[in-house]
């Protein structure tokens, strides 16, 4: 009780507006980046384009690169001058806002692991998606691979839906289940496949993240899939919040939980299929789920949980990028590691409990 | 005088058990009823039917005059479970951020404007909790989380409160503030369902009393309450049984 009266008095309100002021440039600055990353897809895109816009397009895009190579200049490094470092960080910056976006939910509706078991689903994706290509004599590149990953990953969140309604709760019997039998049928089927198909399938790539072969395509799908996903958070964050909060009073309340329910798990199986191009399957649930319990001891409202996660996700993946691409490091990891020396940090500063955190 | 909730030869069961059977009542507005009855005898069953969130097996459930089912207008029933009480303890929610849950139902997609605002802030300062708008849920006491979920529902502009044993942890003084602020509020014309085990707070707040052991064992004015065997009758039910399993 003496520390909630500390907190009331004008010295606490002055820090507070400080604290606020802090968090909301840094979200300023998050969303210029993020919108000069979505500018640089779209010029990337548009600069093949035959007439005066590909051309006005290949101008800003040489802009980009030039920035890069001024970056390059400025830390004695030779990376950023490359389209290639650009890409990658474009879409590193995207999944670090969207990531911890959807996870502050998914942490708060005791789903943590949903985002795990869906990256797996997204394998056995990347396998159906060989099988597919190999039979219909379609290439099988990368970005068919994760584009079929993006469908089966969305079906196998609403099979998940599914199967917890069913069986009343977020479990973890079910999770188990779909995580393991997903990753079983990938498995199977690129064994079975494999060799009777003329596709090579870097599964090493797909499970660790191979931030080397972000494609052009692969950037642009979380281009469009951070656009819409921030969209739709925004436009229906009231009605996340209130049944992540309460979801009994949310249905009495008549809102339409199971449909919610559905978008956000749909969500999340998009987010972690674009995030697994940096991440790999493995880690990819690290990104949703670490920042959102970092912000989680931090925050003294939702909104500034969700606003600080963002925050923490985004200097978790620049700073992971960063040291992954000048000490040649997996950049998966790297982000994870970062992010989870956040979290510790979260835990030393902060007076709550890690236990009223349940992750499972 | 209108009927908020109207319950008609209502049975449910989950699979084989039957939770609630054959019970038929109802509950007028403005009235302050009292759900009592053993552990597992059926009562927030009773009330999750009452209030649309589940559907009976047969009979039927009227809200404000149309079936249950149907009733769209969710913002007019205010529901504090014990469930809400668990979740705020870790989500990193503010009072007042708790309270404008009240008015999603009414805004929709569209931002709360300062009228939404002025009805939190009107809410909280009825339940006298306006010093502690800011600060984060789960650093409040039982009594005043609770607070809090009734700010919710007066913020929602609700008709009728349904309370599911809502000062379960709650210290007795505390408590005793709680339930002169249910009872200010019926007064001012709000319906109030409330499940409380304890018989002498019951009848000292309530104005009538539905006694509950699967079937409805009586239902009527404190008063007829105290002086019928109801309690002893839906009390003894269960004993009897466990007597005849163990001779």
């Amino acid at each position: 009780m003496s520390l909630d009266t500390a907190e009331s008095t004008v010295d606490g309100q002055g820090s507070g507006r400080a604290r606020r002021t802090v968090e909301l440039a840094g979200l300023g600055l998050t969303g210029i980046l993020a919108a000069l990353m979505l500018g640089f897809s779209l010029v990337d895109w548009l600069r093949f384009v035959a007439g005066p816009t590909g051309s006005i397009a290949a101008g800003i895009f040489d802009q980009y690169v030039a920035v890069g190579g001024v970056l390059d200049t400025l830390l004695g490094t030779r990376v950023f001058e490359s389209p290639g470092t650009i890409r990658i960080v474009a879409t590193g910056v995207l999944i670090g806002i969207v990531g911890p976006l959807v996870g502050t939910f998914l942490v708060h509706r005791q789903m943590a692991l949903i985002g795990e078991t869906l990256a797996h689903t997204a394998f056995a994706g990347v396998a159906v998606g060989v099988v597919v290509a190999g039979l219909t004599g379609m290439a099988g590149t990368r970005d068919q691979l994760i584009f079929v990953a993006f469908i089966v990953s969305a079906i196998a969140a609403l099979g998940l839906q599914w199967l917890t309604e069913y069986t009343d709760s977020y479990g973890d019997v079910p999770i188990a289940i779909v995580l393991t039998g997903s990753f079983a049928v990938g498995t199977l089927l690129i064994s079975m496949f494999r060799d009777r198909l003329a596709i090579g399938i870097d599964i090493e790539g797909f499970l660790f993240g191979q931030i080397a072969i972000v494609t052009v395509e692969g950037t642009r799908m979380v281009a469009v899939l951070t656009v819409a996903v921030v969209a739709l958070v925004i436009l229906n964050y009231k009605q996340f919040l209130f049944i992540t909060f309460d979801e009994q009073a949310a249905r009495v309340a008549r809102l339409n939980v199971r449909g919610y329910n559905s978008l956000l798990i749909v969500m999340t199986a998009v987010v972690v299929v674009g995030a697994m191009q940096i991440l790999g399957v493995i880690l990819v649930a690290g990104l949703l789920v670490i920042p959102a319990a970092a912000a989680s001891q931090l925050g003294k409202s939702f909104r500034e949980t969700l606003y600080l996660s963002v925050l923490f996700g985004q200097v978790s993946v620049l700073t992971g990028l960063f040291i992954a691409l000048v000490a040649s490091l997996p950049a998966g990891g790297s982000i994870i590691i970062v992010a989870i020396l956040f979290y510790i940090a979260a835990v030393l500063v902060s007076d709550r409990s890690v236990g009223q955190l349940s992750i499972h | 005088m209108s009927t908020a909730v109207e319950v008609e030869d209502v049975t449910f069961a989950y699979g084989e058990t039957v939770a609630v059977e054959d019970v038929s009542l109802a509950v007028e507005e403005g009235s302050f009823l009292g759900l009592i009855g053993p552990n597992g005898s059926g009562k927030t069953t009773l009330l999750h039917l009452m209030i649309g969130l589940k559907q009976p097996d047969s009979g039927s459930v009227r809200l404000f005059g149309e079936p249950a089912a149907e009733f769209d207008e969710g913002e007019r029933i205010g529901y504090v479970s014990q469930r809400a009480t668990d979740r705020s303890n870790s989500m990193p929610v503010s009072v007042r951020e708790a309270v404008l849950m009240g008015r999603f139902p009414h805004v929709g997609h569209r931002r709360p404007g300062p009228e939404d605002q002025q009805l939190v802030d009107d809410a909280l300062e009825r339940v006298d909790i306006a010093d502690l708008a800011e600060r984060p849920i789960g650093k409040l006491s039982g009594g005043q989380r609770q607070r809090t979920f009734i700010a919710r529902a007066l913020a929602a502009e609700a008709d009728l409160l349904a309370l599911d044993e809502p000062t379960v942890g709650v210290d007795a003084d505390s408590r005793t503030d709680f339930y002169n602020l249910l009872d200010e509020l019926n007064d001012q014309g709000i319906t109030i369902i409330l499940i409380e085990h304890d018989v002498d707070i019951l009848t000292e707040h309530v104005d009538s009393i539905a006694c509950l052991n699967r079937k409805l064992y009586h239902h009527g004015d404190t008063v007829s309450f105290l002086e019928s065997d109801a309690i002893a009758e839906a009390y003894g039910t269960t004993g009897k049984i466990v007597s005849h399993d163990h001779p």
